[in-house]
């Protein structure tokens, strides 16, 4: 029975050759890295595993010594740190993306003031995730009695910023901040709001080959087709903005 | 250990197997974390504020579930009706859901675009980011634990002790009260350590249907998540207290039953 268990586990995922690529990848690439592997894979013959969480879930998993062959983030802080302490190769700055405060389809708010007003539900990320910290970033800009308000309608510290989208799709929420490419993902169900320029963080995407990868140089030619290749257009159509 | 021979090796082998897999992982935990670091943690708001969030919620929702799932339970156990395995697999089903489907099917029911929405908000009711929320999602997933439990132990109560208590002109509710339930008590007691464990554990549930908020609806084990990607130290520490609790809690129903459940089979 053990082995058949065995089997069961080396099986699934295996696909059609026996390289594997597994991917560590911020959630607000989802929908562009799942769109693109399926070339990657094909022009490769290999196979690989995605996964997406907060970027700063997906770092501690890495320093914890978690098996992963790229690591791609939101930011280029957590790969700066992670490419300091020795854990991963030379990050690639390879994609930019822009911080819009989201609201449901029909919403009242029209602007970042609206959302200071008493009684509006925000959603925005936790400190420790990218979004959060841009979020906070841009709030800090604001004047200190505004910035008050509006942490004051905080109503959640989602760990992704898959959850502040999931909260706003769901009615739960009024608003949240979310990058714009999570509101092209979102169908039509979300409107983005656009900030002025000068509350604008700058946004941008850092990866790299993880130290400890078991496929090094396919894990090189995956971290290159963020900049340019089939990943590359796949972030372009959802929204991305090419590398600074 | 002449009693089975090579069968008994085998027993005792895969005993061995179950228990150092079980007990290593949580052992790690208290490896990591020296008592310093349980104070400490204990000495930090935001971790007081999660546990005493999840200890607040949980004892809600535990009374929710022993008010209303002692008698459904015993309703369940002593009648029979038409459908009614229909209605305990019902009863039973959120013990099998993967708690991200319990997130979603409470969002589906109740949440604000969810069937009964409407009528949620009608009522005044606010569960989104609240700690109302909160306890929904461990009364949802945590009460079928106990529900099924107590089906069992009010199943074992000789009726003839119910009967004779009827006979001395008792009614019904009354011999439940005095007869029945003390008799089942280390059953509803197991049971309800089962679904205390589940409430106090509850991550994605309440992270889906409630959200993630310091002091409101952040209980103990999202807590946890939060700090795994910044402080893991913290993060275990927080767990340390966690499992900690929670092995206090079985371990105080063990001792409520006497060791009953401990013995083995009884020799004829």
């Amino acid at each position: 029975m053990l082995a058949a268990a065995g089997a069961l586990l080396t099986g699934c995922g295996g696909g059609s050759g026996s390289t594997r690529l597994v991917v560590s990848a911020a959630a607000s690439m989802t929908e562009a890295l799942n769109a693109c592997a399926p070339q990657f894979e094909k022009a490769e013959h290999a196979s690989v595993k995605q996964s997406f969480a907060g970027s700063d879930v997906l770092a501690a998993q890495i320093r914890q010594g978690a098996r992963v062959d790229v690591y791609a983030a939101a930011n280029t802080k957590l790969p700066d740190q992670l490419h300091a302490d020795g854990l991963i190769g030379t990050p690639l700055r390879f994609a930019t993306n822009e911080l819009v405060l989201a609201v449901p389809k029909g919403s009242t708010i029209r602007t970042i003031d609206d959302v200071a007003r008493p009684g509006t539900k925000l959603v925005i990320g936790s400190a420790t995730v990218p979004i959060g910290s841009y979020t906070r970033q841009t709030l800090a800009k604001l004047p200190a009695a505004k910035e008050k308000a509006i942490l004051a309608n905080v109503r959640s510290d989602e760990p992704d910023v898959k959850g502040i989208v999931g909260k706003l799709t769901q009615g739960a929420a009024d608003a949240g901040f979310v990058y714009v490419t999570d509101v092209r993902a979102a169908n039509g169900r979300l409107t983005a709001i656009r900030l002025p320029a000068r509350l604008e963080p700058r946004v941008t995407y850092g990866a790299a080959v993880v130290t400890k990868a078991k496929q090094p140089a396919l894990a090189r030619r995956y971290v290159d087709g963020l900049d340019k290749g089939d990943c590359a257009s796949a972030l372009r159509s959802a929204g991305f903005g090419p590398a600074p | 250990m002449r009693r089975g021979g090579w069968f008994g090796i085998v027993l005792a082998l895969c005993l061995a197997l179950a228990l150092t897999f079980l007990t290593v992982p949580v052992a790690a935990i208290f490896a990591h974390s020296t008592p310093r670091d349980l104070v400490s943690t204990l000495g930090d708001r935001s971790s007081l504020d999660a546990l005493w969030l999840s200890l607040r919620t949980t004892a809600v929702s535990m009374a929710i579930i022993l008010a209303v799932g002692t008698p459904a339970a015993y309703l369940l156990a002593t009648r029979s009706f038409r459908g009614k395995a229909l209605v305990v697999t019902l009863v039973e089903l959120p013990l099998v859901l993967p708690p991200a489907v319990a997130g979603i099917a409470l969002l589906a029911a109740v949440g604000p675009s969810g069937i009964l929405g409407g009528a949620v908000d009608a009522a005044g009711i606010e569960l989104s980011f609240t700690t109302a929320g909160v306890v929904v999602a461990l009364t949802f997933v945590s009460s079928p634990f106990y529900v099924r439990q107590a089906m069992a132990a009010f199943a074992a109560v000789d009726r003839s002790l119910l009967d004779a208590s009827r006979t001395l002109g008792a009614s019904e509710a009354r011999g439940f009260l005095r007869v029945v339930i003390p008799v089942a008590l280390p059953g509803l007691a197991s049971g309800a350590a089962l679904a205390l464990g589940r409430a106090l554990g509850e991550f994605g549930a309440t992270l889906m249907f409630a959200g993630s908020f310091r002091g409101v609806t952040q209980t103990v084990p999202l807590a946890i998540y939060d700090r795994f990607s910044t402080d893991f130290d913290a993060a275990l520490a927080l767990s340390a207290v966690l499992v900690a609790v929670s092995a206090a809690i079985l371990l105080a129903v063990k001792l409520v039953q006497g060791g009953a459940a401990l013995g083995g089979w009884q020799a004829e």
